[in-house]
C-alpha cells in the first residue's frame, strides 16, 4: 500500500477494492481508505509510522502488537484494520501525553529491570495497563495467568510480574484521586499522521 | 494473502441473506482469530468476506432465563469468561474460556466463531509442499508418518487424525447445549454433540452446517451440575497453549453418592469427545479416588495412539481423576 498520504483527515471516497474506514487512533480522528488485507498492525506501523507496537510472529502467538481497541487488549496482528472502523485505537505512543511523566507501568518497568531488548515491551505494558484496568493483577499467579499471552524471549519475566504488582497500586491510587474526572482516551501526541 | 471483497452485514436477516446467497468462496468473519490467521497462511483463500462483528444483537450474554443460559454467538470469550453467573454457577464453562488462546484473543474470539475453529495439525497450517486431506483432499496426510504427538486418540479416519483444537466445545458437549442458526432454509437449532463430524473419508468436512447456514446463539441448560464442574486442561506449558488432553468434569452428588456424572475429552480427539461409558462407570457409586480412576480407565479405553502420543493415555486417565476430584470438592 502506498505511502501515509492515503490517510487524512475529513471524508475519503472510496476506490475500488478498497474500504473506506474511519478510527482514532491515540485520539487523532482519521480515515482512509483501504485494502481489507491489511492488519491493524501494519496499517499503525507502516502507513502511520507508530512503530511501537511490534510484530513477533503476525499470528496471535507472541503478544508484541498487543493495542488497545475501545479499551480492550487485542493482538493488532490478527485485526484486520477494516474491523477498527469506528474505534478508539491507543498505542503505546498514546500512553502518556508528551512532557508528562510516564504512565506509571511504563515507570514500573524501568524501576524493576522489567526488559533486556524491549522488543516484547510496548506490548507487554499496552496488556499490563489492561490486566490492571480488568481486574487481573490482584495476585502474582493472576498476573502470570492473564499476562500470559505476552512471550519475553529475553525471560524478563520476573521483573515483569514486579512492575506490574507495582504499578498496579499505584494505578489504583491515581484512580482514587481522579475519581469523577472522565476517562477519556487521552489526547493526541504523534505527529506522524 | 489472495484479495478478497469485504462487506459488512448491518442485520442478522442481512446477514443470512448475502451468506445465503453466496457460492463456497465465502466467509464469515467474526473475532477473526482462526479466519484471518489462516488467511495470512493461505490455507483460507475466500473471495468474498462477510463481517458479522456489527451485529450487536448478537452479542447478548443472558443467564437471566429460567431454565437456560443463552449466548448470542458474537458474546466475546472474555465478556463470557467474566460473567459473574457463567463464573460462579458454571465454572467448567468459564475455565474453558479463560484457560483459552490469551487475553488479547479472548476479547477478539467471539464464542460462535469458536466452535468453528481449525485444528492445529502443523502439516494443515503448514501448507505446501505438506500432504493434508483436510486443506487439499486428496492429497494424502503427512501427520500419519509424520509428527503426530499432538494428534487424535479417537475419531481419526486413514485420511485424517487432527485434533479438533477447542475447548468451549467440549465443555460444551458436557453441557447438552443447543446451537440455533439461521440459513437460507430458516431457523433450527441441533445439539453441539451433533455439530462436529468425526473426518471419515472427507475430513475437509468438519460439521453438520449447511451452506449459508449461520450460527447465532448458543443455548445451555441451567443445571445443578453446572456448580460441582470444573474444566482440567492438561498443556506443555502452564498457560497459552492447547490442550495436550482436557477434561470437563460436572457432577450432582447426593450425599457421597454419584447421582449424575458428565465428561467429555478435549485434545485427544477429532471432535469433541463426550464418554458416557465414563459416566457410567460414576452413576450411583460412592466417590473414591479408586471410583475416579476408573472413570478415567473407562474414558480412555479404546483409544488409538499412533507413535509419539501414547502418552496421552495414561495422562488421560489421571486428568480425568483429577478433574473428577476437583469437581468433588465444588459439589
Ligand atoms: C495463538 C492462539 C492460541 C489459541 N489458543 C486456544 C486455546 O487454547 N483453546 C481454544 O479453544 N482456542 C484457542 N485458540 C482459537 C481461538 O479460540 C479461536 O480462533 C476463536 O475462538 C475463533 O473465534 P473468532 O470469532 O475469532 O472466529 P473467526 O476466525 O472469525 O471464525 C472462525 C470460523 O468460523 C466461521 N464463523 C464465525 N462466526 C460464525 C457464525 N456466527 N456462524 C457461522 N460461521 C461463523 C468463520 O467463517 C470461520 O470459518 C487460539 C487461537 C490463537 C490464534
Ligand atoms: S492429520 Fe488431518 S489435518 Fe493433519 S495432515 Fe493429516 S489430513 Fe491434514
Ligand atoms: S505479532 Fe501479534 S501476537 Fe505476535
Ligand atoms: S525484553 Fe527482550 S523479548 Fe522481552
Amino acid at each position: 500500500m502506498s505511502s501515509s498520504a492515503t490517510l487524512r483527515t475529513g471524508g475519503h471516497p472510496p476506490t475500488p477494492g478498497r474500504v473506506a474506514v474511519e478510527l482514532v487512533v491515540n485520539g487523532v480522528p482519521l480515515a482512509a481508505s483501504l485494502d481489507p488485507r491489511r492488519s491493524l498492525l501494519d496499517l499503525l506501523r507502516e502507513q502511520l509510522g507508530l512503530t511501537g507496537a511490534k510484530k513477533g510472529c503476525d499470528h496471535g502467538q507472541c503478544g508484541a502488537c498487543t493495542v488497545h481497541v475501545d479499551g480492550r487488549r487485542v493482538a493488532s496482528c490478527l485485526t484486520p484494520a477494516v474491523q477498527a472502523h469506528g474505534r478508539q485505537v491507543l498505542t503505546i505512543e498514546g500512553l502518556s501525553p508528551a512532557g508528562s511523566p510516564l504512565h506509571p507501568m511504563q515507570q514500573a518497568f524501568i524501576d524493576h529491570d522489567a526488559l533486556q531488548c524491549g522488543y516484547c515491551t510496548p506490548g507487554q505494558i499496552m496488556a499490563a495497563v489492561a490486566c490492571v484496568a480488568e481486574g487481573h493483577a490482584t495476585s502474582p499467579e493472576q498476573i502470570r495467568e492473564y499476562m500470559s499471552g505476552n512471550l519475553c524471549r529475553c525471560g524478563a519475566y520476573v521483573g515483569i510480574v514486579a512492575a506490574i504488582e507495582d504499578a498496579a497500586m499505584k494505578m489504583a491510587a491515581t484512580t482514587m484521586a481522579t475519581a469523577g474526572r472522565s476517562a477519556e482516551m487521552p489526547e493526541a501526541r504523534h505527529a506522524a499522521v | 494473502m489472495q484479495p478478497f471483497d469485504y462487506v459488512r452485514a448491518t442485520s442478522v436477516a442481512d446477514a443470512v441473506r448475502a451468506f445465503g446467497a453466496a457460492g463456497p468462496d465465502t466467509r464469515l468473519l467474526a473475532g477473526g482469530t482462526t479466519l484471518y490467521d489462516l488467511m495470512k497462511l493461505g490455507v483460507e483463500t475466500p473471495a468474498h468476506v462477510i463481517d458479522v462483528n456489527g451485529l450487536r444483537e448478537l452479542e447478548t450474554i443472558d443467564t437471566s432465563q429460567p431454565d437456560e443460559l443463552v449466548f448470542g454467538a458474537l458474546a466475546r470469550m472474555s465478556d463470557v469468561a467474566a460473567d459473574p453467573v457463567i463464573a460462579g454457577e458454571y465454572p467448567a464453562l468459564a475455565e474453558s474460556l479463560w484457560r483459552a488462546a490469551s487475553q488479547q484473543l479472548r476479547n477478539m474470539a467471539s464464542v460462535g466463531g469458536n466452535l468453528l475453529q481449525r485444528t492445529r495439525c502443523a502439516y494443515f497450517r503448514g501448507g505446501e509442499p505438506f500432504a493434508c486431506n483436510k486443506r487439499a483432499p486428496g492429497s494424502g496426510c503427512a501427520a500419519q508418518e509424520g509428527i503426530d504427538r499432538g494428534h487424535a486418540l479417537f475419531g481419526g479416519s486413514e485420511a485424517c487424525i487432527a485434533v479438533y483444537p477447542g475447548d468451549w466445545a467440549v465443555a460444551l458437549a458436557a453441557f447438552e447445549a443447543q446451537v440455533d442458526v439461521e440459513g437460507p432454509h430458516g431457523p433450527r437449532s441441533l445439539a453441539i454433540e451433533a455439530l462436529h463430524v468425526e473426518p471419515g473419508r472427507t475430513p475437509d468436512v468438519e460439521t453438520t452446517l449447511a451452506p449459508g447456514e449461520i450460527i447465532v446463539r448458543i443455548r445451555v441448560p441451567k443445571t445443578p451440575l453446572g456448580r460441582a464442574s470444573t474444566y482440567h486442561k492438561i498443556r506443555d506449558r502452564e498457560s497459552y497453549a492447547f490442550a495436550l488432553v482436557s477434561v470437563a468434569a460436572a457432577l450432582r452428588m447426593e450425599g457421597d453418592m454419584v447421582a449424575e456424572a458428565r465428561l467429555a475429552l478435549g485434545g485427544v480427539a477429532t471432535r469433541p469427545w463426550r464418554v458416557r461409558a465414563a459416566e457410567a462407570v460414576l452413576r450411583g457409586q460412592p466417590f473414591t479416588p479408586a471410583l475416579a480412576r476408573r472413570a478415567g480407565e473407562a474414558a480412555l479405553s479404546g483409544a488409538r495412539p499412533g507413535r509419539m502420543n501414547a502418552f496421552k493415555v495414561e495422562l488421560g486417565i489421571r486428568a480425568v481423576a483429577d478433574a473428577l476430584s476437583i469437581a468433588r470438592q465444588r459439589g
